[in-house]
């Protein structure tokens, strides 16, 4: 429209099919992401590790290379579940970072100044505006863990041939499972507190603080009440937990799979009630 | 659809907690605009959220342009283009981003929203100031950048609530103007809630005032405007209560305010009548004036407790 031919003109236009609009959300996110020299620079070195695996991965089935390096066979760590579960914690790592720099901006900039009313006031629900806003991190933590793996896994496999693949499919299942509970458990955590606290930095301590002190408060607990219950509270004890039981490996933790299921789950679960609370078209005032 | 009332309310109620703020809404109405009025508290902006599908109504229900608010509430959302009263934007956003991004929500293809975008904050008349954050933004650019994300997408129903709050005079006349050329394109109702008279009296042809949550008065201004009722109003110098009780046995409708008189004269009598029926009771007549009943009578009359419906 011309700018001197203001007048209001209805759209006729089509319109996008509502089941795919909560992908809107996630394309602003990247864009606003990829502004950020900080988190661009770290997104890069997410791939530094999975990067040196390969090239270990390499030189394991490269014997000349190993020559010339001076590097004997015996010597070099064994590929195997440990190798991958070592590479999957440090990349869990990392995540988790990732989540600290981009989670605590994803709903506290929309609470801030009131905007959900808008997102509301159209044909597009709480669960759509969760989705999209939760898929902004599943896709960035993904593509640090599970999908680099796997590659890995792929990479290994052409190397030692795709025989070793078959007889350890339990591998990339447990690098895809362990990956994929890590990333509900910090998507929903990071949201639940940016939905809470709208001061970034904040937000951004209080993730960290959620793995680092609540860990140091489940020691205490162990050691005042003599007890194991207190792990519950450990975030990462109760990933590793599980993992090792994905990757069929002793675990180093005293904790049961059955209570490591039970705490993660009540994360989530504590998360999405928080974030049914708080993200509603308008404040309750009681 | 083109007969279908624009808001229908079938006995609405809705309750927080043990607090009934809407009692038994009841009503129809399909005016290219319409006004909500009533004090603060009165439950302007309940009703508007619970025909938005943001409160479930305890009782009864609701219908825009013939869908139930229970049970469409997607399809209806779709209609509508909703401005908040409060401030409601993401500050580090500048203001075309914003617009488009509310836009692509609404169910509107990326190209066609940034296009939308554009025309919105230029129709709005922030076309020079698209590009800076909201966060700069002045209270007055922010009402009308939420007037131009919910005019994005083209819907069928404005719900404007408070537009000109917390704007200065020449912006809020802005406001108005935009609001009047909305409703004059004829494309768009709109729903206007305020507690400033003038805003509603100036952009709308229906008026529902709300006192404690109900209806206490509907007024369909236009018919009044059409009817061109006008009445007198006048004041005497004592006696008022006897010149009332005199001039209504000549037929005239009257209603006494303090040492005023409002009278509409019946067909066939004519001032001199009452200044002749004033002169034999020796009641002087210290001033006579022509007046139209405004919105502010309507809406004092209203607050006072008198009784609503029709007027």
């Amino acid at each position: 429209m011309a700018v001197y031919k203001r007048s209001y003109q209805a759209y006729q236009g089509r319109v996008t099919p509502r089941s795919l609009r909560f992908l809107v959300i996630p394309r602003f996110a990247f864009q606003d992401l990829l502004r950020s020299r900080i988190v661009l620079a770290f997104f890069v070195g997410c791939f530094v590790a999975p990067l040196a695996g390969a090239l270990f991965v390499y030189l394991r089935y490269n014997l000349r290379a190993l020559e010339l390096l001076q590097l004997p066979l015996q010597e070099l760590a064994a590929i195997d579940s440990g190798f991958f579960f070592f590479l999957l914690s440090f990349q869990s790592f990392l995540s988790f970072v990732m989540v600290i720099l981009v989670g605590p901006g994803l709903i506290s900039m929309d609470l801030a100044n009131n905007a959900l009313p808008l997102y509301l006031c159209r044909p597009f629900t709480r669960s759509d505006y969760v989705v999209g806003k939760m898929s902004v991190l599943v896709v960035l933590l993904s593509l640090i863990t599970w999908v680099p793996l796997t590659a890995l896994v792929l990479f290994h496999s052409s190397l030692a041939g795709w025989s070793w693949l078959l007889e350890n499919l339990r591998i990339p299942l447990a690098i895809l499972a362990g990956a994929s509970v890590l990333i509900l458990v910090l998507s929903l955590l990071g949201l639940a507190i940016s939905a809470w606290v709208k001061w970034r930095p904040v937000a951004g301590a209080l993730i960290a603080g959620m793995v680092f002190v609540m860990a140091g408060f489940a020691q205490a607990v162990n050691e005042i009440l003599g007890t194991t219950w207190g792990n519950l509270f450990n975030l990462g004890l109760l990933l590793e937990t599980l993992w090792s039981w994905f990757f069929d490996m002793e675990s180093s933790t005293e904790m049961s799979v059955g209570q490591a299921i039970f705490g993660l789950l009540t994360i989530c679960a504590v998360s999405l009630l928080l974030l049914s609370r708080k993200l509603r078209a308008y404040e309750v005032v009681k | 659809m083109v007969d279908q009332p624009v808001i229908e309310l079938c006995n609405l109620s809705v309750r927080f907690g043990r607090l009934e703020v809407l009692k038994k809404l009841e009503g129809s109405f399909s005016g290219q605009s319409i006004g909500l009025l009533g004090p603060n508290g009165a439950g302007k902006t309940t009703l508007i959220r619970t025909l938005m599908g943001f409160h479930s109504p305890s009782e009864g229900t609701g219908r825009i342009f013939g869908r139930d608010i229970r049970q469409n509430s997607k399809e209806i959302r779709q209609w509508i283009g909703y401005m908040p009263e409060n401030d409601s934007f993401v500050a580090s956003m500048t203001g075309i981003r914003f617009v488009r991004l509310l836009g692509e929500l609404s169910g509107l293809p990326s190209e066609e929203a940034m296009e939308r975008a554009h025309e919105a904050m230029f129709y709005v008349g922030l076309g020079e100031a698209r590009y800076r954050a909201l966060g700069t933004y002045s209270t007055g650019m922010k009402q009308l950048v939420k007037l131009a994300q919910a005019l994005v997408h083209g819907p069928r129903l404005l719900i404007l609530d408070e537009p000109t709050n917390g704007l200065d005079p020449p912006a809020r006349r802005r406001m108005l103007k935009l609001v009047e050329e909305i409703r004059k394109s004829g494309r768009v109702n709109i729903l206007l809630s305020s507690h400033l008279l003038r805003d509603v009296e100036v952009s709308c042809e229906e008026v529902i005032i709300l006192k404690e949550g109900e209806i206490a008065v509907y007024c369909d201004l236009e018919e009044e405007r059409r009817a061109n009722r006008k009445f007198i109003e006048l004041e005497t110098q004592g006696q008022a209560e006897v010149f009332v009780s005199i001039i209504q046995g000549m037929g005239c409708e009257c209603a006494l305010y303090g040492e005023r008189i409002k009278t509409v004269l019946p067909p066939g009598t004519e001032i001199r009548d009452l200044f002749k029926a004033a002169a034999e009771r020796d009641i002087q007549i210290r001033r006579l004036d022509y007046k139209r009943d405004s919105l502010q009578d309507i809406f004092l009359r209203a607050m006072e407790g008198e009784p609503g419906g029709r007027l």
